[in-house]
């Protein structure tokens, strides 16, 4: 039998989410897991400790189960082994973990990551809940940045305060010129202590702060939430909730993506393409708060259910603007498809190979743009996706031009999945009751418009919160906009980082 | 070509008009009526998130769709503090972004207006204050109008940066 059957034959399953499993591994037995799994075509979806009990969990993929291997740490003071050269996604939550439990790992980058100047590297913030000793800095702290020399080599640094209506982070360029021959970013800017306010709040209120942790995501997120706590809570979502949660986060998939196209328009000099695009967004969101009671769904999924049951009529109107939104950015694509300018910037503009792009780990709509065709929909469905028959977008060029594309590929479809819904949306009630949840750990997944969203939710023998995890697929992604930018120019960067458009919030948690 | 200016035609015009200032999301009144003869509506903005879920810089982004249409309004995002009349800042302020936020406000030259946006940029939202979050906007730079919500639509948040360009009595005058 292949090792990675023998490791998942052996792994129990978790709650939450279907297949999605559990196994308790050695410290030996670690590396050989990830490797084993690696080998399989697995991929990294998170990495993350806890303080107490101290340990560290790998979540990874392999097909249709998702396997969370779990190791103890008994000792702090002794470094686990990294997994950085298996998976390169783990380099950087391996820091964060460091950060926020003091667990380390054996990876040769050891400078902190989500801990700037704001807390003294003694503090732990996941294992107490008392302020930290000393007063934050008043100086910004600095940061080993590599450096690269050179003939002609400047650096350009740029953030945290940017330049547009963005989040902040800081990019340091290394150029010749206009090329930019390396980029390191820093980020955890907007790092606002989410995983410890987790555990401040009770687990029936969790998801409003799970659909907080980016907003521009607040569906996946509270879905994924609320698929953990009811995995604890044993309690049946009427079918209709299922299906009205997918009904929201097709219209956030497609409210997100009307955006960045017409950002991305804008970014290629085609004005034009923002107004259209934001006028087409507008009306789609006040279409979802006539049916749904919110422009974006930041409060619409809730343990049970979700907040609102539309009316029929309410539900056809959304259906009716769904398609004319449909058949206008089938008609703005034609228009970028045939400009000689747009077409100039968009192909070959931030190139990441399917090679890289598996290397790296690359994941959701960013990954199939690069041929990494993983769609947890149509992956690790449930309902009321394995219903549903989902249409994978792929492309293999990877560039700027690819990423559009499937932008446009998966709003189409999102429009066919919304009409889909509706069209066989089964009655009953929208919301039950639910229950104190039983001691224990469960896993939501949810694909979200920008890839894999995960909640690893811990809840103690209280029915309170211990440990809550949420995981942004825009870790996977930071990295790779990394290489993506390599030999591009400069004033190309703004166009190549919105269109993979990564979370900072999610990320800096 | 062709296609670009049939579709423009076809949809038209389509911006609102803007709502009225509010005087319930005055904080404190900092603009004297001379500065603000001068300024009129010329106004620019600079917009800085200080640690938001970046749930209020998605409405933020709507005021420059054709709809909301801020700058037929004569208000404009730049991209430099040192350009801005004014500071449109989401929180919580997260303690990593504390420095970031006050250098900003210190490279805003006067009137310096800031409006707080958000029910976190407010008083901390569901975020509080804690080791790494410092709460509220008017924990770390002093703030003139704030508006919550979450996300306040882009109603209310044209509604708080026409507020803070407003000083009650020429608001009377207008009448």
């Amino acid at each position: 039998m292949a090792p990675h059957r023998s490791l998942i034959d052996r792994s129990t399953p978790l709650p939450g989410c279907p297949g999605v499993r559990g196994i308790e591994v050695t410290r030996d037995a670690w590396r050989r897991a990830a490797l084993d799994l690696a080998a399989a075509g697995g991929r990294l979806l998170s990495l993350w400790a806890d303080a107490q009990p101290a340990s560290v969990h790998a979540a990874i993929q392999c097909d249709a189960t998702l396997l969370v291997l779990r190791l103890s740490v008994p000792d702090v003071a002794t470094p686990y082994p990294g997994i950085a050269d298996i998976y390169p996604a783990a380099q950087r939550m391996q820091r964060a973990a460091a950060d926020m439990t003091g667990i380390r790992s054996t990876d040769a980058d050891a400078r902190p990551w989500l801990r700037h100047a704001a807390w003294p590297v003694d503090h732990v913030p996941l294992g107490s809940t008392t302020a930290p000793a000393r007063a934050p800095q008043t100086e910004a702290d600095a940061y080993a940045f590599v450096r690269v020399a050179g003939d002609g080599v400047h650096e350009i640094p740029v953030g945290p305060v940017h330049a547009g209506i963005i989040e902040p982070g800081h990019f340091r360029f290394s150029v010749v010129g206009e090329k930019v021959l390396k980029l390191e970013e820093r980020l955890g800017y907007v790092h606002k202590g989410i995983e410890q306010r987790f555990t401040q709040i009770a687990a029936l209120d969790g998801h409003r702060l799970a659909a907080r942790v980016s907003g521009d995501s607040a569906v996946a997120f509270s879905w994924a939430y609320c698929q953990a706590l009811e995995g604890l809570c044993n309690s049946a979502l009427p079918q209709r909730a299922a299906w009205l949660r997918a009904l929201a986060l097709e219209a956030e998939r497609i409210a997100n993506h009307l955006g960045d196209l017409g950002a991305l328009g804008n970014d290629a000099g085609f004005a034009f393409g923002l107004a259209q695009f934001s006028r087409l967004k507008e009306s789609w969101l006040r279409a979802l708060q006539a049916a749904l009671g919110q422009r974006y769904l930041l409060d619409y999924v809730v343990p049970g259910g979700v907040a609102r049951d539309p009316t029929h009529d309410a539900l056809a109107a959304l259906v009716e603007c769904a398609r004319d939104t449909a058949h206008v950015a089938a008609r703005i694509r034609t228009i970028y498809d045939e400009h000689e300018g747009v077409r100039d910037r968009f192909v070959a503009a931030g190139s990441v190979a399917p090679e890289l792009a598996k290397q790296l780990g690359l994941v959701g709509f960013a990954g199939r743009a690069s041929g990494q065709e993983q769609d947890l929909r149509i992956d690790m469905p449930f309902l009321p996706y394995s219903e549903l028959q989902v249409k994978r977008a792929l492309r293999t060029e990877g560039d700027v031009a690819a990423r559009v594309a499937v932008r446009f590929d998966e709003l189409a479809e999102s429009v066919r999945l919304v009409e889909a819904i509706v069209a066989r949306m089964p009655s009953g009630d929208h919301a039950c009751e639910v229950g104190a949840p039983a001691a224990g750990t469960a896993i939501g997944l949810v694909e979200g418009w920008r890839g894999p969203v995960m909640i690893a939710l811990t809840v103690g023998a209280h029915g309170a919160i211990q440990r809550c995890h949420p995981h942004d697929p825009s870790w996977q992604n930071w990295p790779v906009l990394e290489h993506a930018i390599i030999g591009n120019i400069v004033p190309d960067f703004p166009l190549i980082n919105k269109s993979f458009n990564l979370s900072y919030s999610g990320h800096d948690l | 070509m062709w296609k670009t200016l049939h579709q423009i035609a076809r949809v038209g015009i389509v911006s609102e008009p803007a709502p009225e200032s509010d005087e319930a999301l005055r904080v404190r009144s900092a603009l004297q009526e001379q500065i603000l003869a001068i300024l009129g509506r010329a106004l620019t903005v600079r917009q800085v998130d200080a640690g938001s879920c970046n749930g209020c810089e998605l409405e933020i982004h709507a005021l420059n769709n054709p709809v909301y249409n801020i700058e037929g309004l004569g208000i404009r995002f730049v991209a430099s503090p040192r350009h801005a009349d004014l500071l449109l800042v989401t929180g919580p302020v997260s303690r990593n972004m504390e420095i970031a936020l006050k250098r900003t406000y210190d490279a805003t030259p006067d009137p310096k207006l800031v409006v707080a946006v958000g029910d976190c940029g407010c008083t901390g939202g569901i975020f509080g204050e804690n080791y790494a979050s410092a709460g509220r906007v008017a924990n770390v730079i002093p703030v003139d109008v704030a508006v919550d919500g979450c996300p306040p639509s882009p109603q209310r948040i044209l509604a708080a940066i026409l507020t803070a360009i407003t000083t009650p009595r020429a608001r009377e005058r207008g009448r």
